[in-house]
């Protein structure tokens, strides 16, 4: 169909997305597109919808109307699953680790092999899966710890490891909820060294309240009030829009 | 790296433990009344095996195992009624060659459904697909919409209820309230002597140890770990690409076959199949086994079928209006005191102390031989 067809191949196209949780409008005819490769930070106050414009995404949340199209393939359709291995990956706010499990196992889930009943009962942990899982491991600073149950990881470690179970996803878009949130000053510089290196080879959708690592890693900001987009541009250019000044930053 | 072996020690240990008990000292030290009570005890320990995987790993909590457990046991128990109710036997009915509750019903023809349970291999095969498929209907009804946990748990109780009311109230297609009595051959051979009872035993031992074979093989595989993940973090194996419905339909089926195999040999070992052990209260019962013997251990939900069902004859020997309350009793103390049941006492109180015993031994004996004393472990 080439009524309508986007003259530039975006990665992700969201175009008139709404949801309203009884009558209140969360997310209001928002549209915005994120080309391969970007890093693109979503800023806003709070309850400006950042976090339900992720879950819309990923399927968590179900659109009111509008559309979110990736690669050409439209999501608002699908389930949470199809998402993920249509190549959407979703990291939360607070870090959801299996915590019955190790380190490994975490991780060893997260394979993108063996999905379904079936799969899963003939998986074999062979060398691909294994050598994946370690180099993995020490991206994300977990090298020695494969065997500990994930419930003895400080939070920062299993913030990296829900980290590290999207990146071995290898996921052709990344989303982070707040991915510093709550980490100590030198945890925090290891993530951004971290995030630094995942981000190369895929688009990545951040929120982030520290100002300093949104300066740090984005390509572009879109700023959202009310569920709506108040600005977007570079940093330079929003820090500088007076509406954005006169809501977010100003306070 | 993390143990790849099928048995981890104590699981060796524990495997070994249960096969000695049940294929040596009970056959040995027991008459043969009281076989066949633990045989019947016995029976209890499939449901448990199956609720290990389903409750204890998936964190499904299903309050209506007696629904397959009886799916299962009434299966078995038409092909063994149709059996005993030849033409020869059954001359003197209005109509000879249908069960006698049919004939005082005013049946006058076997119904369709009974029809396939004069085969064997039949009755054998719908024993595991009948309550697999009930249990995928309800299971994608249920986990499709994403009903779980307390919800999930209620309408399995009701169906549960429903059930029995359906047994009960269709007489003459179910044997009513009674059940389905009488039984007498497996396929020509008296179940009802000594000898086969003595045989049908050794067959549900050597069915539980396949069960409990196939139950460890489950734990390990991939999909074993994705239970337990599915139990804490549900989203977060949604947001991983699995469909989270299709992993608790299979474990829902899974439990389900189990509990029908406990359920068609309680038919053979007792020589009756009611309504009575399929409602609401056998399901709890069910549960509460499972729940005293350790809903995380294999090994657990049958010692648990089995101490819990022995106390039972024996306190409702000597005790018959108490019973029920022990029962209650015993299930709070668990849940409050030991959530992971007699298998957490085991590993948390016992089992360290026989370490703490065996190495502090092996140290001794290795201080005489080596100047460095024991290796670590």
């Amino acid at each position: 169909m080439l009524v309508g067809h986007q003259p530039k191949d975006f990665l992700l196209a969201v175009s008139g997305l709404t949801v309203s949780f009884d009558g209140f409008k969360a997310v209001n005819d928002l549209s915005f597109y994120v080309e391969e490769n970007e890093i693109r930070v979503i800023i806003g106050p709070n309850g400006a919808g950042k976090t339900t414009v992720l879950d819309l995404i990923c399927g968590k949340t179900r659109a009111t109307s509008g559309s979110i199209q990736f690669r050409g393939q439209e999501l608002t359709k699908l389930r949470e699953n199809e998402i993920v291995q249509a190549g959407v990956g979703r990291k939360f706010q607070t870090p959801s680790v299996f915590e019955d499990l190790t380190v490994f196992e975490n991780l060893e889930i997260s394979f993108p092999r063996g999905r379904t009943v079936f799969g899963s009962l003939t998986f074999q942990r062979d060398d691909t899966v294994k050598q994946r899982v370690e180099e993995v491991a020490e991206m994300i600073f977990l090298k020695d710890r494969l065997n500990t149950y994930a419930d003895q990881l400080s939070h920062g470690q299993k913030q990296w490891l829900e980290i590290g179970m999207l990146l071995i996803q290898d996921p052709d878009l990344l989303m982070l909820d707040e991915p510093v949130a709550g980490m100590s000053v030198s945890e925090r510089a290891k993530t951004a060294e971290l995030l630094n290196r995942i981000i190369k080879d895929r688009s990545v959708l951040v929120i982030e309240h520290d100002m300093k690592f949104v300066e740090d890693i984005a390509h572009k900001v879109t700023v959202l009030h009310q569920g709506q987009i108040l600005s977007e541009g570079t940093m330079e250019h929003v820090k500088n829009d007076p509406k954005v000044i006169e809501v977010y930053l100003g306070h | 790296m993390i143990n790849s072996r099928f048995f981890n020690r104590s699981e060796l240990l524990g495997f070994l433990a249960l096969a000695v008990l049940l294929f040596l000292i009970l056959p040995l030290s027991l008459d043969i009344f009281r076989l066949n009570l633990v045989a019947k005890y016995l029976t209890y320990a499939f449901v448990g095996i199956g609720l290990v995987l389903c409750w204890g790993y998936g964190g499904i909590l299903s309050l209506g195992q007696g629904v397959f457990f009886g799916l299962g046991g009434y299966c078995m128990a038409m092909y063994l009624k149709l059996e005993a109710s030849s033409v020869a036997n059954t001359k003197i009915q209005s109509t000879p060659g249908i069960p006698d509750f049919m004939d005082w019903n005013q049946l006058t023809s076997l119904p369709f459904f009974w029809k396939p349970f004069h085969s064997f291999p039949v009755t054998l095969l719908a024993i595991l697909v009948v309550p697999a498929f009930f249990a995928l209907i309800i299971g994608a009804a249920m986990f499709k919409r994403r009903v779980g946990g307390v919800y999930f748990a209620i309408i399995t109780q009701a169906i549960a209820a429903i059930l029995t009311i359906l047994i009960v109230g269709q007489q003459g297609y179910t044997g009513g309230i009674n059940g389905i009595t009488d039984l007498r051959t497996l396929h020509g051979w008296d179940i009802r002597t000594d000898h086969a009872k003595f045989i049908l035993y050794f067959v549900e031992v050597v069915l539980l140890f396949g069960c409990i074979v196939a139950a460890q093989f489950i734990r390990l595989t991939k999909l074993g770990r994705i239970l337990v993940a599915m139990r804490e973090q549900e989203d977060r194996v949604r947001f991983s690409g699995y469909s989270v419905a299709n992993f608790k339909i299979f474990a829902f089926c899974a439990a389900a076959v189990f509990a029908a195999i406990g359920g068609a040999m309680f038919t053979l070992e007792v020589g009756f199949m009611s309504p009575s052990f399929v409602g609401i209260v056998p399901s709890i019962e069910m549960v509460i086994y499972t729940a005293v013997g350790g809903r995380m251990s294999i090994f657990g939900a049958v010692w648990g079928a089995l101490l819990v069902n022995f106390a039972k004859t024996s306190l409702s020997e000597s005790f018959p209006q108490l019973w029920l309350f022990g029962l209650g009793a015993l299930f709070i103390a668990v849940v409050l005191a030991f959530p992971n049941g007699l298998s957490g006492i085991w590993a948390d109180h016992i089992q360290p102390r026989i370490d703490r015993l065996l190495a502090s031994r092996k140290s001794k004996s290795a201080a005489g031989l080596i100047a460095d004393g024991a290796p670590a472990e």
